[in-house]
């Protein structure tokens, strides 16, 4: 982890500037470095680069003239949502203009019959919800960071959430996206119909981490708020145990509304910060939820009591109301800043596996925290195989930081080569860049460029991020790994 | 015995070395679907069989050549299915085909799209490379998202040689009522259902008839039931009726006459065609078997803000799909050369000049 040189070319800087300037108010393009400091890095925060310049347009117009500006000049463009991306996706450049939407924050239509709302880039996700709320709607997707994140920052990276099994992640829930490619131009993907003719555009852009346009609009399919929800909190004795029970769910043919674990170290973090009520014994928690109507839920409740009896739980609690379901909840969603207070500093990974190799994975990363001297509470949406272990270190350290840098590949790349991936939901960005030589292999990376330059032929829109230059992968020196199937599984790796 | 993936792969390279073009072809069930067909056939069914198939893992990665009804089959001994419920039109169906096509039926406003479950692919493209993209987990943000954009591409951008889908648990009761209603009154009573929470997995309107199905826990189907109202529909008539509509051998469909598929926002009031109207998706899907003006039905579905297809039959000299915008259109033509360079795939299969 490392803050890149901030080293600025003035006469690049105003020539900018000017240009800007010609196309948006003054107010709208920052430049001065106490101005342009906040944008330095978004919620990587081990990252950080001033940019050169900083616009903030206020409309789709403003968008048009910022990319055709930096167009004509050749300036990278990095677009921003609200900034609480995990994987650096927002870093800015030096070089590059930072194109923050957070003045776009309008919900420009809602529409409870046909169950729609139409969104500028810089709404908040919790506020479509909430505006949503009196016609008995919502937004489903509801990443931990829901309160701040923008829709526009979710479609670049993907978002997903606690209730991904069942409601699916951002591209499941966004019907339509409006933006601007770089060459200034508008493009509507998507339709507020269930289809478009051509190829899957919207599937394309969503998760694209702003490289191939800037969201100027988007249309969400908003769902109906189940009747009632009620959550199952399970410990176990034993991790394996736990991970067991979450494939005996899912095999018993209930698709939970939220299927989360979390180990003993994550459980002891929380429980001191929100006092959820967790069992600290307990090896491993789960917490499955079911929602519907009164019916549905008591049916699905029963059928996964008896599944984690089964499975050997030590002891169930069922949410007697709606206040005990949500402290259930909020233990597991304050995870990350409950490791925050007991660490200078932690790195949260994404990998996401097959469900079969989590227990495998856990003692994997019991070994890893013994080889490299670092904790590593774990919290996990279970029910699709997305893992949040977070490695606890101080970056004032430069060997912790080494350290927790090996620790992170190593874990990444075990999760590629469990047939899994490195991301989950956070985005590769800057972060996990790496680690996508490990995952693509050469052709495969230039498969992604192409797609790339179809949308962005110069490669202005967010460069470097997200696809590695062979250049970089060559430095990186990994192995690729195919199919989930390293060469030569028979050596050990640990 | 040769690697089949390998041998369709030897196919493209040799293709693209002559300048050959290639019509992708699974079993053929779908050839009246799109523009044109032309090239040399490049036979996929020889490139078949289940992969892999957890059902706890609620994944199935499977070879494009298999045929659809062979991979269903396989998924209910386990009371899984695919929950987009894919048209066959016909037993020769492959999988890859179904994937190309990118079709969905009856549960799609339900459950999602065919694009909504696939989570990966091998992906042999136009200079023949073996690409893998995705994977066999739910969730997946690392690259960009290759394997849905190949979801209905029609074959043009690459030959499926491997997909992997998320799959579903088949519900555990099922129940289908009718009712009668106009047409406006049904478009607004399939919207206000789809806004409260009822299991409501599949809608029909034709003729004044609305049917409708609900899927999923016993209790609250049975619930639900009481909500909703009309005729309980005999659970066999059900099902050949939501085969009918899935595969298209209800009577509303017609015969003769070209088939039109309007896609629009689901509250769209009733669109004043004539014709025979067969009404699906809570509102979404609208088929239309009459002989229209392209032109007018086109500019009638795009004010809705919606497009149209061609879906069988007529003149296909009209363009099967909607045109699309300019800036967009020359996304598509770029990603077309990326992916094909020497434009060997299905040339033409979807829009006429690539």
């Amino acid at each position: 982890m490392n803050t890149r040189d901030t080293g600025i070319d003035a006469a690049r800087q105003a020539e900018v500037v000017a240009a800007l300037a010609r196309a948006l108010p003054a107010s709208s393009v920052l430049f001065q470095e106490e101005d342009t400091r906040p944008y330095e890095c978004d919620g990587l925060t081990a990252y950080r680069e001033r940019p050169m310049v900083v616009a903030l347009p206020e409309n789709e117009a403003e968008v048009q003239a910022v990319l055709r500006v930096c167009s004509a000049l050749a300036v990278p463009v990095i677009p921003r949502g609200a900034g609480t991306g995990l994987s650096g996706g927002a870093l800015p450049s030096r070089r590059g203009v930072l194109l923050s939407l957070a003045r776009m924050k309008r919900i420009l239509a809602l529409d409870p019959i046909a169950r729609i709302a139409r969104v500028q880039p810089g709404v908040r996700n919790l506020a479509i919800s909430e505006a949503a709320a009196p016609y008995g709607l919502y937004y489903a997707p509801d990443p931990s960071s829901q309160i701040a994140c923008s829709i526009g920052g979710n479609v670049a990276e993907n978002a997903g959430g606690v209730h991904c099994l069942k409601y699916g992640l951002t591209v499941h829930n966004v019907m339509r996206v409006r933006g601007v490619t770089i060459a200034g131009e508008v493009v509507e993907l998507g339709s507020e119909a269930l289809d478009a003719p051509g190829f899957d555009l919207l599937a394309a852009v969503v998760g694209s981490e702003g490289m191939l346009a800037v969201v100027t609009e988007v249309t969400v399919r908003l769902v109906p708020k189940p009747e009632l929800a009620r959550c199952i909190l399970a410990s176990f004795d034993d991790v394996e145990q736990a991970g067991n029970a979450v494939a005996a769910v899912i095999a018993a043919g209930i698709i939970p509304a939220g299927l989360e674990m979390m180990d003993r170290p994550a459980t002891r973090a929380v429980e001191e910060f929100v006092h959820a009520g967790y069992d600290l014994e307990a090896a491993a928690i789960l917490l499955a939820e079911a929602d519907g109507t009164p019916e549905e839920v008591a049916e699905d409740l029963a059928r996964m009591k008896a599944v984690l009896e089964h499975s050997g739980a030590r002891n169930i609690r069922v949410s007697r109301d709606e206040a005990e379901r949500l402290r259930f909840w909020a233990g597991r969603k304050a995870a990350f800043p409950a490791v925050g207070r007991i660490s200078p500093d932690y790195v949260c990974m994404d990998g996401t596996i097959p469900r079969k190799r989590l227990a495998e994975m856990l003692r994997a990363i019991a070994r890893l925290e013994q080889k490299y001297g670092l904790r590593c509470p774990n919290v996990f949406h279970a029910g699709d195989g997305n893992l949040h272990p977070l490695i606890l270190f101080d970056a004032n350290d430069p060997d912790q930081l080494r350290r927790t840098e090996q620790f992170v590949a190593e874990v990444l790349e075990l999760s590629v080569a469990f047939g899994g991936t490195v991301t989950g939901e956070h985005g590769v960005g800057i972060e996990k860049i790496n680690q996508m030589c490990v995952q693509f292999s050469p052709a495969e990376l230039e498969c992604f460029r192409g797609v790339k330059r179809a949308f962005d032929p110069d490669g202005l829109l967010n460069p470097e991020k997200n696809i590695p230059s062979l250049h970089r992968c060559a430095e990186y020196g990994k192995m690729h790994v195919q199919g989930g199937k390293l060469p030569h599984p028979e050596l050990p790796r640990f | 015995m040769t690697d089949p993936v390998a041998a369709l792969a030897d196919a493209i390279r040799a293709a693209a070395a002559s300048g050959t073009r290639l019509r992708v072809r699974g079993g053929g069930t779908k050839d009246f679907y799109g523009q044109a067909l032309a090239g040399e056939i490049l036979d996929t069914r020889g490139c078949a069989g289940i992969v892999a198939y957890e059902p706890t893992e609620l994944v199935v990665t499977v070879r494009g050549g298999t045929r659809v009804a062979e991979l269903e089959a396989t998924l209910a001994r386990e009371a899984q299915m695919l929950a987009f419920e894919p048209p066959h039109f016909g037993a020769a169906a492959t999988v890859g085909g179904m994937v190309a096509a990118g079709l969905s039926g009856p549960r799609r406003a339900a459950a999602g799209a065919l694009r909504d479950f696939v989570l990966g692919v091998r992906l042999l493209d136009g200079r023949g490379q073996d690409l893998f993209f995705g994977g066999q987990v739910m969730k997946n943000v690392a690259g960009y998202d290759v394997s849905r954009l190949l979801a209905g591409s029609l074959g043009t951008l690459g030959v499926i040689a491997e997909v992997s889908l998320k799959v579903l648990p088949v519900p555990v009761a099922e129940a289908t009522l009718r009712l009668e209603l106009p047409e406006d009154r049904a478009v607004e009573t399939m919207n206000r259902w789809a806004g409260r929470p009822l299991p409501v997995s599949a809608t029909a309107w034709r003729r004044g008839q609305l049917d409708v199905r609900l899927s999923g826990a016993e209790a609250a189907v049975r619930a639900a039931r009481g909500r909703i109202g009309g005729e309980v529909v005999a659970p066999g008539e059900a099902d050949a009726l939501w085969r009918g509509i899935r595969e298209h051998t209800d009577a509303c469909f017609g015969a003769e006459a070209p088939l039109w598929r309007l896609s629009v926002p689901s509250a769209t009031p009733p669109l004043g065609l004539p014709g025979d109207q067969l009404i699906e998706w809570g509102g979404s899907l609208r088929w239309l078997a009459a002989d229209a003006d392209a032109r007018a039905l086109r500019s009638r579905a795009a004010q809705a803000g919606g497009h149209a297809t061609l879906f069988r039959g007529g003149d296909k000299s009209v363009g099967v799909f909607q045109p699309l915008a300019p800036a967009v259109a020359a996304i598509h033509r770029r990603l077309k050369a990326e992916f094909d360079p020497h434009g060997i795939l299905n040339r033409g299969r979807m829009y006429e000049e690539w």
